[in-house]
């Protein structure tokens, strides 16, 4: 078991992020993509980490996890004020920018 | 309001060795002389309150008007009298205001030059003008806005002293500005009446064309001479070249505020304004101003022959233009203006005589004054006393209703014919012996200028009986009142009517008085310098001719105006009486020659403009507006196709880093 595997899962579970954001609709599950996204890049700052022997990696984990956990703050209260005024979680229905 | 404030310093700080030359102090009345600025500063500050403190001044406001008028006359008589006291070759005085302007080699003391030209200007403007602020409180009666009417002529007469008494061509362009908006602002005192708006635009305008001439001769002296105050420039000795140019740019300044041809245009429209203002300024004053440029600035014309030719041809086409427009006009003001352009006219080419004739234009423009004013408020007169009412096909007879005016008038109509002993033979006859004098040897010059100065007076002997006959004797020809009432002519009021009677004694005598004992030749000539010359015809043919051509030109208006009847619809009349009666074409020339080029060009300038700058300007903001358009398509509004092409970015970016690092 060497550590290229832990970067290899890494990989999988970003790419599988990265497709859920897009192409769900529901901003929930977009989320929860976003969040897997994160934690793949958590699992990859820690192996390299590993790697080198020294704590940098670990210590930008930390701040990931911390930037994450506001983001859902945030994230959350902005999806459910969006809910509250149309009706609709889905991420194509926000498109007033547009116009 | 510099200006003001540095008159009203200087009121106070002039000590007694500030004024003329060391050593004059000691003649008699040098303190005297300190009232000079004072008959600027008065009426100014007259002006200024009446116009600050607004409808408060209403119920007394004209009262001040007079009383600053009449306080200039009286300061300029108290200095006449200290001048008089002088021996004449110590009567040019300068009094320095302190420094005006000083930039570098440009130093300009604000000066003010009081000699027996300027004297002669500042009684005239102030004893006539104070007249015709008397005339004006009862003119003006029933307008509301009498106030400002007179806070105007109070301007006006600060301006017109400022112009006279300048010692410098600085400062008389400022006062020469001066009069021109103060005539601007009379002229189209009752500018609610759109043509009156519009005849003062015009004076205006036509004022800026003369004026720019003023402002070149300015720049010629400075860089020339190295300066503009008269001390500078009249004691240099320009060569012929400089001369020349500097004395037609004067000319072209004087033929704009005198109305001489080519810039006549707008004396007759400037009839706009009420009647007290075409007596004061644009017969009596202002419109006199040029000849009072020209005289001064003798030494230049004395050294340009060529500029003097050019002045005497000028003055000698308006007096022939005037006098055949004068003829035709059947509104008495317009009449009356044409007149004006036409002994203005002979001002003018008295001047252009050179030292002979100074002091004649000078002599006739002082009996002009009187004579020409006292008309014009007779004209004033007869319109308050006929509804406002100017054509004179509607007048008639008015001579037995309105006495004073009559009589008054006839002083006026006999002094402008120069009928002996009235004050106009006096001048006027003095101007036509001079024109026929040969100037520089050549006597082709006597015989048409002399000529045409005798042909003038003949036209003028016609158009001033035609109007005095068409006004006051014959049948009456009265039109209704606007309001559908008989006519009842009435003479005016007793305020209206004196200063007539003053201006007519003056009309009688001034002429007498001042000629005899050749008086005025005395007093002017330290200034204007004089000489005699020998007429092409003894003295006594020139006068004959003259009173025939005149009692011909009476004779003739006697048979169509006075004993045969005038009709109320004019006839259509000859090829000359349809020109003359539209100023003989000279306002469709203007039109033609330079109002609708200058329209077109503007309009290519406009059309450039558009097609060119703003071409430019807009395609160049087309541009992003067009790169905008294309890129605004990719902004989807989809969330998901921006995470999309962040991911494609991304991975772009990674992979041009790697293959950059490998």
């Amino acid at each position: 078991m060497t550590l290229t595997n832990y970067l290899v899962l890494s990989a999988i579970l970003f790419s599988l992020g990265a497709t859920t954001v897009l192409l769900r609709r529901n901003a929930i599950i977009v989320f929860m993509g976003v969040e897997l996204m994160l934690n793949a890049s958590n699992l990859a700052l820690v192996t390299f980490s590993r790697m080198h022997g020294n704590l940098t990696g670990q210590v930008l984990a930390f701040f990931v996890m911390v930037v994450a956990a506001a983001e859902v703050v945030v994230g959350l209260a902005v999806i459910i004020a969006i809910f509250r005024t149309r009706k609709s979680a889905s991420v194509d229905d926000v498109n007033l920018l547009k116009s | 309001m510099h200006t003001l404030t540095a008159f009203a310093a200087a009121l106070h700080t002039v000590p007694a060795a500030a004024i003329g030359p060391a050593g004059n102090t000691d003649l008699p009345g040098a303190g005297v002389y300190a009232l000079a600025p004072a008959l600027i500063v008065v009426p100014l500050l007259s002006a200024a309150v009446l116009l600050l403190l607004g409808r408060r001044t209403d119920r007394w406001g004209h009262w001040l008007g007079v009383l600053a008028s009449g306080a200039s006359f009286v300061a300029a008589a108290v200095v006449f009298l200290a001048m008089l006291g002088r021996p004449s070759d110590q009567r040019v005085i300068d009094i320095n205001l302190g420094d005006w302007i000083n930039a570098g080699a440009f130093d300009l003391h604000a000066g003010i030059r009081v000699d027996p030209l300027s004297m002669t200007f500042v009684l005239l403007v102030t004893f006539v003008g104070t007249l015709i602020h008397v005339y004006s409180v009862a003119y003006m009666e029933h307008d509301t806005d009498r106030r400002r009417f007179f806070a105007y002529l109070n301007l006006f007469v600060a301006a017109m002293l400022t112009l006279v008494l300048a010692n410098s061509y600085l400062l008389l362009f400022f006062g020469w500005e001066g009069v021109g908006l103060a005539s601007y602002l009379l002229i189209g005192f009752w500018n609610h009446n759109t043509p009156y708006a519009v005849a003062a635009k015009k004076a205006f305008v036509a004022n800026r064309v003369g004026d720019v001439g003023l402002v070149i001769a300015l720049g010629l002296m400075f860089s020339h001479f190295g300066g503009v105050d008269f001390a500078t420039v009249l004691n240099a000795k320009p060569s012929e070249g400089v001369a020349t140019a500097i004395g037609l740019m004067l000319l072209l300044a004087a033929c704009g505020k005198s109305a001489q041809f080519p810039l006549q245009s707008w004396l007759g429209d400037a009839m706009a304004g009420p009647t007290p203002v075409s007596a004061l300024i644009h017969a009596a004053t202002m419109v006199t101003a040029g000849v009072y440029l020209i005289v001064r600035s003798a030494p230049i014309f004395n050294a340009a022959p060529t500029a003097q030719l050019v002045v005497v041809v000028v003055g000698a086409i308006t007096l022939l233009f005037g006098a055949i427009v004068g003829c035709a006009k059947d509104d008495i003001k317009k009449a009356l203006a044409a007149s004006t352009m036409s002994q203005i006219g002979y001002m003018i080419l008295a001047a252009g005589l050179g030292p002979i004739g100074y002091v004649f234009a000078i002599f006739h423009l002082v009996t002009h004054g009187f004579f020409k004013a006292g008309m014009f408020l007779g004209a004033g007169s007869v319109m308050h006393g006929m509804d406002d009412q100017v054509d004179m096909r509607n007048f008639g007879g008015l001579g037995r209703y309105m006495k004073i005016t009559y009589f008054t008038f006839m002083a006026g109509w006999l002094a402008i014919l120069g009928i002996p002993p009235f004050s106009g033979y006096f001048s006027k006859d003095k101007i036509i012996e001079a024109a026929f004098v040969p100037q520089h040897g050549e006597d082709w010059r006597a015989w048409v200028f002399g000529g045409v100065a005798l042909i003038g007076a003949g036209i003028t002997a016609f158009y001033m009986s035609r109007l005095f006959f068409m006004t006051f004797e014959g049948q009456k020809r009265w039109s209704k009142k606007r309001d559908g009432g008989d006519q009842h002519p009435h003479e005016a009021p007793r305020l209206m009517t004196w200063p007539m009677i003053v201006l007519a004694f003056g009309s009688v005598f001034a002429g007498m008085i001042l000629a005899s004992g050749s008086r005025f030749v005395d007093w002017l000539e330290p200034v204007t310098g004089h000489t005699e010359g020998d007429p092409v015809l003894p003295t006594w043919v020139l006068i004959a001719l003259t009173l025939g051509a005149v009692v011909v030109g009476l004779v003739l208006a006697w048979r169509r105006y006075a004993i045969s009847t005038v009709p109320v619809v004019p006839p259509v009349g000859t090829l000359l009486t349809r020109a003359a009666r539209v100023d003989l074409y000279q306002d469709s020339v203007n039109n033609g020659l330079l109002v609708e080029p200058g329209k077109h060009l503007t309009r290519s300038l406009v059309y450039a403009d558009r097609a060119g700058v703003d071409g430019t300007v807009v395609g160049i903001s087309r541009l992003p507006v067009g790169v905008g358009e294309v890129t605004r398509k990719i902004q989807t509004g989809f969330v998901r196709s921006y995470a999309a092409s962040m991911l494609v970015g991304l991975v772009v970016l990674v992979v041009v880093v790697l293959a950059v690092q490998s």
